[in-house]
């Protein structure tokens, strides 16, 4: 038995637009214990599957189960062995304490209230926040919230959690810590498994066992990081900071340019381009330098999983 | 059992502490209402009418204190629980949706009944009311039966509400105004005629005043709909058939919400 299986899985939405195919005939099979990781940019449909696994929405068509229990008709089965942590999320009270707020949310699953003081002591310093326990919820910083929310979340100790975006917007020293205790958590029980939506593909590589990456509703891509990696391992990045701004269309004509994204910056625009010949980089030098551009920065890169995404559908992550 | 008490618990103790952390809500809670109470308090007093009509008023204005936490905290409830993200896993846990609601109440009715005695005692010391309680027990039975069947009106609608539209204060102020006429906070229901009152008797709040009145005010029986006995088995009967239709409406808003994923978050 798998920890989350979904089976030709269809979502669809009706908006005053038309109708809008948020999930594809998606498929997917975690087993128990994995840390499984679902990349892909805003609107790729994350939020979509983690709502149905989590019972809060039904499929327009397929199946979706968790620990073995279907979501649509045994979400009683499921609901005591799933939690949640969404990014920016604002849920609590902002008059009760972060201590209160948490053994609130422990009644909702029986949990007595000793054993919930415990656990919420426990994970306070695992997840380093013991000084604000007393703290107001609305006195807190967005880094704090969002720790007590993850801490929300294991307090009921569930089978299968689902993060969605956690670290969304967090500073780099929050984020390393709710990354951290994800990690040793995973390591306290063989059967604990993780569905972890991100577009930060740093966070994915550094912790997932095995990654989806889905785009506009349909995995496009599943396997370990490394393997995934493996479909650009012919090529390798280029990463150009030019200025001023200006039109690099013309990039794709040069020989070995297989895909290319900008972003823009102040004054200028970052250029991430995929490469198979490393002959091409001079002619990229000079086209950019011919069309008045200066550039500020250039680094051969080893390819990551943005460029996997970049490879697969021609668009970034962000 | 124990798992739905707790849940109770949990759900209840924001309100409580509410009332006990906030302390300024809770004197303007009291004095606003009593301001608008004086002002019918003078009318009926340049009017000449019967003492007891000033009774009404200040009765009235304690069980007004529970319909407004009614609308505002029970029946708009879950759809401020939607946008501050709170409803979804209200949603996800294992508790039920009757025993979060369950515990709005309870915990609402602990920090309006708060307000309630303040009302009660400062209106009474203020305008010299007499009350002679003839049967305190029927009196009490009724006060817990009525607000059991106004809490269970704010459960159905908690959900209706969530159900009809995004906009929870203007459906909330639709139901302030009309119910403050029909169910005669201020005057004796009887006034609206035999059919309008006896429509009207479906809002608890109704039934409660005038069966409470008969208690506290007993020279103001004239003016009664009905018998504070048979009022009190309306009131259970409401009940039921309240608790009833929130139960048949919470498993239709979650149905509906799973459905079209229009309902149970924010952003959809």
């Amino acid at each position: 038995m798998y920890a989350i299986e979904v089976r030709n899985l269809w979502r669809t939405f009706k908006t005053r637009d038309g109708v809008v195919e948020a999930l594809r005939d998606v498929n997917l099979k975690i087993k128990k214990g994995e840390l499984f990781g679902l990349l892909g940019p805003n609107g790729a449909g994350k939020t979509t599957l983690i709502r149905i696994l989590t019972t809060l929405l039904l499929p327009t068509k397929g199946e979706a189960y968790v620990w073995g229990y279907s979501t649509a008709t045994e979400e009683r089965k499921i609901r005591p062995i799933i939690n949640m942590v969404s990014g920016g999320e604002y849920s609590g009270y902002g008059l009760l304490t972060v201590k209160e707020n948490l053994w609130m949310f422990s009644q909702f699953y029986g949990i007595p209230g000793k054993v919930a003081k415990r656990r919420i002591e426990y994970l306070a310093r695992r997840l380093k926040f013991e000084d604000i326990l007393n703290k107001k919820v609305r006195n807190l910083s967005t880094g704090q919230r969002q720790k007590m929310n993850v801490a929300r979340a294991f307090l009921t100790d569930p089978k299968v959690i689902f993060l969605d975006e956690p670290t969304l917007g967090l500073d780099v020293e929050v984020a390393r810590v709710i990354r951290d205790f994800v990690k040793e958590w995973l390591l306290e029980n063989d059967e604990r498994t993780v569905l972890l939506t991100t577009h930060y593909m740093h966070e994915a590589e550094e912790l997932c066992d095995r990654i989806a990456i889905i785009n506009e509703g349909r995995i496009i891509a599943l396997d370990t990081s490394d393997n995934l990696k493996k479909l650009v391992s012919r090529e390798f990045s280029l990463v150009l900071r030019i200025h001023p701004k200006i039109n690099i269309s013309w990039i794709n004509k040069i020989e070995g340019v297989q895909k290319y994204l900008t972003r823009e910056e102040e004054n200028g625009l970052r250029v991430r381009i995929i490469m198979s010949r490393e002959e091409s980089i001079a002619d990229v030098v000079d086209g950019i330098i011919k069309h008045g551009a200066k550039i500020s920065y250039l680094k051969k890169e080893e390819p990551t999983l943005e460029d996997v995404f970049l490879k697969l559908t021609g668009r970034g992550l962000e | 059992m124990i798992e739905f008490l707790r849940a109770v618990k949990g759900r209840a103790y924001p309100r409580v502490i509410g009332a006990l952390r906030e302390p300024s809500w809770m004197l303007w809670d009291t004095f606003l209402p009593l301001l608008s109470l004086s002002a019918y308090v003078f009318v009926y007093r340049s009017l000449h009418a019967p003492r007891e009509f000033e009774g009404f008023v200040i009765l009235g204005g304690i069980m007004t204190a529970y319909w407004l936490n009614v609308l505002w905290g029970m029946a708009s409830q879950f759809y401020w629980e939607k946008e501050t993200g709170n409803l979804q896993y209200y949603i996800m846990a294992p508790a039920s949706l009757e025993s979060i609601l369950a515990g709005m109440a309870l915990g609402g009715m602990f920090g309006t009944t708060t307000r309630a005695i303040g009302i009660l005692l400062l209106g009474t010391w203020l305008f010299k009311v007499d009350m002679s309680v003839t049967n305190p027990y029927l009196l009490l039975l009724i006060f817990v039966i009525c607000l059991a069947a106004m809490y269970a009106m704010g459960m159905m609608f908690s959900s209706l509400f969530l159900l009809w539209g995004r906009e929870a204060w203007v459906t909330s102020s639709l139901f302030e105004e009309p119910i403050y006429f029909l169910s005669g906070q201020n005057f004796p229901v009887k006034a609206l005629g035999p059919y309008l009152s006896m429509a009207a008797s479906i809002i608890p709040l109704t039934l409660g005043l005038d069966a409470m009145r008969q208690l506290i005010f007993p020279s103001s029986i004239k003016f009664a709909l009905m018998d504070p006995y048979l009022e009190l088995i309306f009131l259970s009967i409401l009940t039921i058939v309240y608790l009833f239709l929130a139960k048949v409406f919470l498993r239709k808003m979650e149905n509906i919400g799973k459905t079209k994923g229009t309902i149970l978050t924010r952003w959809l």
